[in-house]
Parts: structure tokens; sequence; C-alpha cells
């Protein structure tokens, strides 16, 4: 199932852009091994790795700055050292291809049109970290791609790339894959491995750091997809030609998918630090006149139209907007659109993926959907803006478990804040202005 | 009951037993085979592989993707994910309520079709998306979703 081509051209504004992860995305069968051979699939498997120690690998990556591309944008290289040295148990890698955050669709691309380079990078990475058994874990509804993941791994054994004695040499590793079945919380890393271990995926508490106690008690390290399939280009041409793209804090370069009011939706891949408005143009330009634009996934604080003009896609510019490049999720939206409703959409969303487990998140998400509901059907009453925020205000970080609290609660905060007379002009539909619907009682148009 | 009768069921415990943390993989085999994951076979799943079957229930019902009781023939879906609201998505559901007699989460008294609302499929730059079974419709328009809905499942 193709759902998207990918079609980048190959400069913009007179400028080369990278093709580090997007390489094989438009070459007709790159996914089969034969095809991403003849493109230079596996150039690392051999004396290029093999021929260096794994601590000089480790080092390599931390050196190029690449950060996590799953949410958190965490240095892996510095992820990587808090490995135990001699753990005296096995270490694990865990691919998180759970890709669950609204807007996001890039990991499925990779997955399709690139599942070697995932591979390549897998095996540079666990002969990095002494790993010899790894873990995809794809998102249940993705069985298309696991389909593809498993033809390139029959592809990749057979061809003496995984196994025994990866390429004559010492080194081995075998890859497995794990189909998840649809639970939102399982892409965080604890929860991963919670459902990795066939439980219930709630998330456990950090500290332990999965590094130092993962899945199966042992050492474990997670990482996302794209920022698995960047480490092979980072072995082969080092962390300098990495550093080519990007800023000083942000180096390289990152896939972002783009939907909502947007010519050309799809995904792209651009250095770190271009502007949001020139990026807009490369995917075809904005539909409509520009309100504001959620610019990380739907965990990520909404910006306004102005912000937008001002930012940049990279991770100092987005925090210093109090906003986050999160997964590199970006939807704009434009003044036909209602931003009331939109955060309904993600309140619902938040409602019914909190996990459970911890009180204010629970029960705060699902109070913060009724309030917005009852609000949009013509209930709400004065107040109700507030309330919204101080509910909100209740699972921000620290509260909970895991960072699921605060990313239902930023959407909210932000939204309310950013584009209060809208919701104040539901209020206004309700002449008694006061609240005239049980919220305890209705949980109106529940999402499942 | 008596079509569920768990005839595989050993086979896939077989299967799954002596990997580590292979409930959720032993879970889908059985829906796969079953459509859902049926009480019964579920029963002997876990007798098979020795797990509890409190531990059954609490992953069943944990993850959206197991079914407790056996869906309609064809399985509708709406994506309710940001893109897909804004470009109409409710409306797509209220159609197909309408058309089918049944609220989203239900199937229809003949077991032809169920209707759910999904989050975010990944499909984002199609928006509106609905897929019915495994075919995925594309910028749908509500004035034409009841059509395509009766078309795919006329064509499976
Ligand atoms: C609620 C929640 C959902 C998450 N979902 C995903 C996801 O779908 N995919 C992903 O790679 N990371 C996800 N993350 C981030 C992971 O916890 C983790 O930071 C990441 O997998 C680490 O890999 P990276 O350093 O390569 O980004 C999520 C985090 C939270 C709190
Ligand atoms: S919002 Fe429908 S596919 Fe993403």
């Amino acid at each position: 199932m193709t759902l998207y081509g990918f079609s980048q051209p190959t400069h913009w504004n007179g400028q080369e852009l990278p093709r580090i992860i997007s390489r094989l995305f438009d070459v007709p069968d790159g996914h089969r091994l034969e095809v991403a051979r003849r493109h230079g699939a596996y150039a690392t498997i051999g004396p290029a790795l093999f021929d260096r120690a794994p601590y000089e690998i480790i080092h390599e990556v931390a050196e190029s700055g690449l950060r996590g591309r799953g949410g958190a944008g965490f240095p892996t290289g510095v992820k990587w050292g808090f490995v135990p040295r001699a753990p005296g148990k096995p270490v694990y890698l865990v691919i998180n291809a759970d890709e669950g955050e609204p807007g996001t669709f890039k990991d499925r691309l990779c997955l399709t049109r690139d599942p070697h380079l995932l591979i390549e990078g897998m095996i540079c990475t666990g002969y990095a970290l002494g790993v010899r058994t790894a873990y995809i874990y794809v998102r249940g509804e993705m069985l298309p791609q696991i389909c593809i993941l498993n033809q390139a791994l029959r592809e990749a054994y057979d061809a003496g790339l995984l196994g025994e004695r990866i390429a004559g040499s010492r080194y081995s590793l075998d890859i497995f894959v794990h189909r998840g079945a649809g639970a939102y919380i399982c892409g965080e890393e604890t929860g991963l491995i919670n459902s990795l271990e066939g439980f219930k995926g709630q998330p456990r508490l950090k500290p332990p750091f999965p590094a130092v106690s993962g899945a199966f008690g042992a050492p474990t390290v997670v990482n996302n997809v794209e920022t698995i399939m960047a480490v092979p280009y980072i072995v082969q041409h080092g962390a300098k030609a990495y550093r080519r793209w990007g800023t000083e804090k942000s180096p390289g370069s990152k896939l972002f998918s783009v939907s909502g009011d947007i010519a050309r939706p799809g995904v792209y891949e651009v250095p770190l630090g271009m502007p949001f408005m020139e990026f807009f143009a490369l995917a075809g330009g904005l539909v409509g006149e520009l309100l504001g634009c959620i610019p990380g996934g739907s965990s990520a604080p909404v910006l306004t139209a102005e912000e937008t003009r001002r930012a940049t896609m990279d991770y100092e510019s987005l925090s210093s907007l109090k906003s986050m490049l999160g997964s590199g999720a970006v939807t704009p939206f434009n003044t036909t659109r209602d931003p009331v409703l939109i955060l309904q959409t993600l309140t619902r969303f938040y409602a019914h993926e909190s996990c459970g487990q911890c009180t204010p998140c629970r029960e705060g998400t699902g109070y913060v959907d009724r309030v917005l509901d009852a609000l949009i059907d013509g209930h709400g009453g004065d107040g109700d803006v507030d309330l919204l925020k101080s509910l909100a205000d209740q699972y921000e970080p620290m509260t909970t478990i895991c960072a699921f609290g605060p990313g239902a609660a930023w959407p909210v905060q932000s939204f309310v804040s950013k584009f209060r007379p809208y919701f104040e002009a539901y209020i206004a539909k309700n002449p008694q202005r006061q609240r005239t619907r049980d919220l305890a009682g209705v949980r109106p148009g529940a999402f499942w | 009951m008596a079509a569920t009768a768990p005839a595989d069921v050993p086979a896939i415990a077989k299967k799954w037993k002596d990997k580590r943390g292979s409930l959720i993989m032993a879970l889908h085999d059985l829906q796969g085979r079953y459509g859902y994951v049926p009480r019964d076979a579920a029963l002997e799943l876990g007798k098979l592989m020795g797990v509890p079957l409190a531990r059954i229930y609490e992953v069943t019902t944990f993850y959206n993707f197991f079914k407790l009781e056996a869906p309609g023939k064809h399985i509708i879906s709406v994506c309710m994910g940001t893109a897909c609201y804004l470009k109409g998505a409710p409306e797509l559901v209220a159609r197909l309520s309408e058309k089918l007699g049944i609220k989203a989460g239900e199937t229809t008294p003949d077991k032809q079709f169920h209707l759910q609302q999904v989050r975010c499929i990944g499909c984002c730059g199609l928006a509106p998306v609905v897929t019915v079974n495994e075919k995925v419709l594309a910028k749908v328009k509500p004035a034409e979703i009841v059509d395509q809905v009766y078309a795919c499942a006329k064509g499976a």
C-alpha cells in the first residue's frame, strides 16, 4: 500500500537538500536488497565498521550531535553512553516504530521505502553497544510495513548481513519484529518495553532509565526509526560531514510530515534550521490565510501565525517559543478553521489514550474533554476557559509517571491562551452563561 | 459459540509458548484466525501457555486492537485524527450512522458492517480517510461516502 509519493526537488533556493534518510525513497523497488545495494546500502558493513572499536562509533555519533527523532530530541550519543560497559547481562536495542503521534507519518514511509537502511543502522548501533538481540516494535496497524520489514530481514539474513558472524566479522546480531496492538502510550519507551514483554503498555517510573535496566531487566537502548537511519551516514562519512547540515545545536537533517492546510502534504527531508515559511513554500505553499500551526506533533504547544513566521525548524527556535520540534509533524491551519474544534480532537485523543496509571492524567484528560464538549455544545459558562487551563495545569511535568500527561496538557494550555476569543465566543452562545450540563454524568461522543 | 471451537489454539500456543513476552503476538494470531478474541479460545490459550486469565483480560482490554466480540463482516474505520477531523470526518460518521442505523462502535444486526472511529492512521495528507477492511478511501466526500463503502463491501 503506497500512500505517498516522495517528491522533493534536489535543490531549494539554490541550496542542495539533504538526502541522508530519504536517499532511496524515490528509487523504484528501493526496499529490495539487490536494488538498495546498487545504491550503496550496507557500505558500512565491513571494515568501515568492524575495523573500528565500538567506543569509536559511539564517539563519532556523539560528535555528530545527532538527536533523537522520536520526540524528545535527546542526544543519541549521550544516551548510548549510559549503557554500562560490562553489564554482565545482554544489552538490547529496541527500535521504536510505534509512530502514533497524530500528524506523524515519516517512520511509516521509512519502513515502506528503505527498510535496509534501518537494518544497516541497527547493525552499526548494535556493534557499538555490544547488542546480540534487537527488536523492532512496529505499530499494530502497520501490517503492510511489517510485511516489507520481514521480507527485508529475510533478504539480509540470506545475504549474511544478519545472524552469526556478520559479513565475515566476529559480530553477530539477530533482529525480531514485535507487533503492537493499538495503544499510543506504547510509543513511550518504558510503556513500549512493558508491551514488548507481553504486558499492558503502561510506562515505568524513571529512573532506572532503560539504558541501565530496560527490557527483561537488562540494559536497553530505545531509539526511533529515523534516528537509527541516520547512523550509517555518520559512520561512513563522519560527524563533520553530518554537521554540514543544520545548526550548531540541531545538526543534520530531519524528516518532516506536513498535513493540514498545505498544498502538497507529505514527507520532506530538510536541513534543521529552515524557516517554517520557507518549508511551507517547498511543500507547495499554504492554503488560505495562516491562523496557526502545530509545529511538532499533537503534544507540541500550538504557535500563532505570527510566531510561525518567526520560527525555524530546529530544537532551539521552538523551545525559545515554548513549543517543541517533537516528532516533526507540522500542521498549519488557516482562518477557516476553528481552533476550539482542533483542540477538541486533541482532548478526545488524550482522554482516550491515557493509560490510566496516574490520577491527574487519567481524571484530568477526561474532565478537560467533558468541559470542552459542554462548551462546544453551548453549555459552557463564564470561567470555563480558566477552568480548562487550571485542569490542564494539574498534569504538567512531574505530576505523572511519563511525559504523556504534560504532552496532553500543552495543547490545552496553549490553545486556550493563544486563541481565547474563539473559546469565549462559544460561551457567549449560552444565554445563561453558566454551565448547564452535568459533567460527571455525561461523556458525550465517547471516542470509542 | 460453536463456531469458535478453539481448534487452532494449541498450534498458536505452541508457536509462542517459549518465546519471551509473546502473549500479544499470540493474541494477534488468535484474532487473525477468528476476527476477534473469543473468550473460550483465550481461556484455552492461557491454559496452554501458562498465562493466568487475569493477564489475558488485562492485555485484551488495554489494547484497542483486540476485539472481544465478533465484529461485522466489513469493518469501516473513520479516522478521527486532527487532519481528518478538520476535513470533515464527523460528517462522514454521521452519514454512515444514519444509513446503517448504528452508532460508532456498533455492528449492524445482520453482522454485515462494523462502524468505528480510529485515531490518526498516518495518512493525514489524504484526509479525510476512511478504511473499509484493508482498503483505504482517501479525500472522501460526505455525499459519496455511503456509495463508496457499499462498493468496497461488494468488491470484497
Ligand atoms: C506519550 C508518548 C508517546 C511517544 N510515542 C513515540 C513514538 O510513537 N515513536 C517514537 O519514536 N518515540 C515516541 N516517544 C518518545 C519515546 O519515549 C522515546 O523518547 C524515543 O523512542 C527515544 O528514541 P529517540 O531518542 O531516537 O527519539 C513517545 C513519548 C511519549 C511520552
Ligand atoms: S488524521 Fe487521519 S490519517 Fe492522520
